[in-house]
């Protein structure tokens, strides 16, 4: 029994998500392959070699693999597919647009974003924005599995040393090209990674307001910037900044919320935080019936006054 | 061109749903139904490609029990001009990848230029169907669209990645599946509502269409989440620093 992790990089070096997906492959109980699906990615299958637990490296290199298609990376994985009992994937965008594409193609089902293994064959996955956890039974010969980053400790990224096994790449489809992206350079830490987020509500009324008041605040910190989806949607802030049942999961160390009222579909992205603070002129609103420490004021005071006082 | 969008009928998602205390599954006996709010923005964006003249006929299509039928009412009174129920017993457990099976053999029939389905249902939250359609009919995706542009035989996707976003070119037929920013879904009209009722809406079965439907994961149990106790309101800014630093040691 072995488990195939599909990484996640930029060519150069291997994307957070991978280590926690690392874990997960690990607790299905088998040996874990990593396969790097790249161009010119040596340098991130040397990376993955690295990480610890990792007992094989498969290193595919096309230019098909350059931006990760998923109609180029999913043929990749259906040439490695039969050596396998576990194929995982970490729930992320790109994650989650080949996992599904490689399960149907194996005439299996694909268990989403699972925050548990119980054993090799089942797992524990939230269904209704988390409002409820299902225990789910797979009994399809191959697990085709995205993993939820919260839900799993990061493997060690340095301490393994994997072989590094070179295969050949597939031919790239011509019915999908990439044409390009736009991919907000940000010295802050990546939200899904970070150990504080401050997350910003639609409260704060403007994209200028929401600037002015929430970034000093994650200067302060050195923490990420996060977003309702009243905030996305009113166009306070970038649509990669939402934080909720369709957006990013997260669970940092410290969760600041700041004129958010606390829908269930944001609450579903944030509840396992570890330590979360709500900011809200409104006694009523729900977030704080999840935070450990509320402070009823206008966030508009409240948050320089904090910046200040750190 | 023909667009055909798929639709699931799910929990209104204002509903707080509760788990059964027997741990099978959640209580939707008597709960509001709406469609899946990612599948209105489907209908929208091709009932807004027919506005525009790149469409001709928009097909909707949903899979489950027969109330599934007002979802798909729904579908034709945004705009979409017929509907195809594919009927399955209420006792059935329908997976993505018997759904995706079931509209692939719709695909065949009605060989739409174009699918357009929601990424994700706000139920099973699987984010799987369009993806795996994708692969069964051997055909591009763009998933997470926020922008659909077509021109000739391709269509142009902006998509919405880790990060920023991403554009695509796809030639056509292809499978879009939609992101919450790609439009706002117009209200439906007392006057649609009406003219969708005598709209033409086909129930065939899985039996039909030669789709084995039968569910390839087994839920064990549906449990309540941990539940995070409310903690304490503090009085003032220096309180709520003292506290982090002190208390939860978090800064």
């Amino acid at each position: 029994m072995t488990a195939l992790v599909i990484a996640e990089h930029d060519n150069t070096s291997i994307k957070g998500a991978t280590l926690n997906t690392v874990t997960a492959a690990a607790a299905c109980g088998g040996d874990v392959h990593v396969l790097v699906a790249g161009h010119h990615a040596g340098a991130a299958a040397a990376a993955a070699a690295q990480i610890a637990g990792v007992a094989k490296v498969l290193h595919a290199d096309g230019e098909g693999f350059a931006h990760g298609l998923a109609e180029n990376i999913t043929a990749q994985i259906l040439t490695l597919a039969a050596s396998y009992s576990h194929i995982l994937l970490p729930a992320t965008a790109s994650g989650k647009n080949i996992g599904p594409r490689v399960a149907a193609r194996l005439d299996v089902a694909q268990i989403s974003e699972i925050t548990k293994v119980e054993s090799a064959d089942t797992f524990e996955r939230p269904i209704y924005a988390g409002n409820a956890i299902a225990t789910v039974q797979s009994a399809d010969a191959v697990k085709v599995i995205t993993v939820r980053t919260t839900g799993f400790d990061a493997a060690a990224a340095t301490g393994g040393s994997a072989t590094v096994e070179t295969v050949a790449a597939v031919a790239a489809s011509a019915k999908t090209t990439y044409l390009g992206s736009e991919i907000a350079k940000s010295d802050r830490p990546e939200l899904t990674a970070a150990k504080i987020i401050v997350s910003g509500g639609r409260a704060l009324g403007s994209s200028e307001k929401f600037n002015e008041v929430m970034t000093p605040l994650a200067d302060k910190l050195g923490a990420a910037i996060g977003a309702s989806r009243a905030a996305v949607d009113a166009g306070y802030a970038a649509n990669d900044l939402q934080v909720g049942q369709t957006g990013k999961i997260v669970a940092p160390q410290l969760y600041i919320a700041a004129g958010i009222s606390g829908a269930i579909q944001h609450l579903a992205g944030m509840k396992d935080s570890k330590v979360i603070v709500a900011i809200n002129k409104d006694p009523e609103a729900p977030i704080f019936s999840v935070a450990d420490y509320g402070l009823e004021a206008d966030l508009f005071a409240a948050v320089p006054e904090l910046v200040k006082a750190l | 061109m023909k667009i055909l969008v798929p639709v699931k009928r799910v929990v209104d998602y204002n509903v707080k749903v509760r788990v059964k205390s027997d741990n099978t599954g959640v209580d939707i006996a008597n709960v509001k139904m709406s469609m899946n709010p990612f599948d209105e923005i489907a209908v929208e964006e091709a009932v807004r490609l027919k506005e525009k003249g790149v469409a001709t006929e928009i097909i909707a299509v949903s899979c489950g029990v027969t109330q599934c039928q007002e979802t798909l009412r729904t579908a034709m009174a945004i705009g979409a001009d017929r509907a195809i129920l594919v009927e399955t017993p209420a006792d059935l457990e329908l997976q993505p990848l018997a759904v995706a099976k079931l509209i692939k053999a719709l695909i065949d029939k009605e060989q739409p230029g174009l699918v357009i389905l929601g990424k994700q249902a706000i139920d099973d939250d699987a984010n799987q169907t369009g993806q795996m359609l994708a692969a069964l009919a051997d055909l591009p995706q763009a998933t997470f669209a926020s922008k659909v542009e077509l021109a000739g035989d391709k269509a142009k996707v902006t998509r919405e990645v880790d990060g920023g976003l991403e554009t695509l070119e796809v030639s056509l037929p292809a499978i879009i599946t939609t992101d919450l920013r790609l439009n706002e879904p117009r209200y439906v009209t007392l006057p649609n509502i009406m003219k969708a009722k005598k709209k033409p809406l086909e129930t065939v079965k899985p039996e039909d269409l030669g789709v084995d439907v039968s569910p390839r994961l087994k839920t064990l149990k549906v449990c309540e989440p941990p539940k995070r106790g409310a903690g304490i309101k503090v009085p003032d800014v220096a309180t709520l620093v003292d506290k982090l630093k002190n208390e939860a040691k978090v800064i």
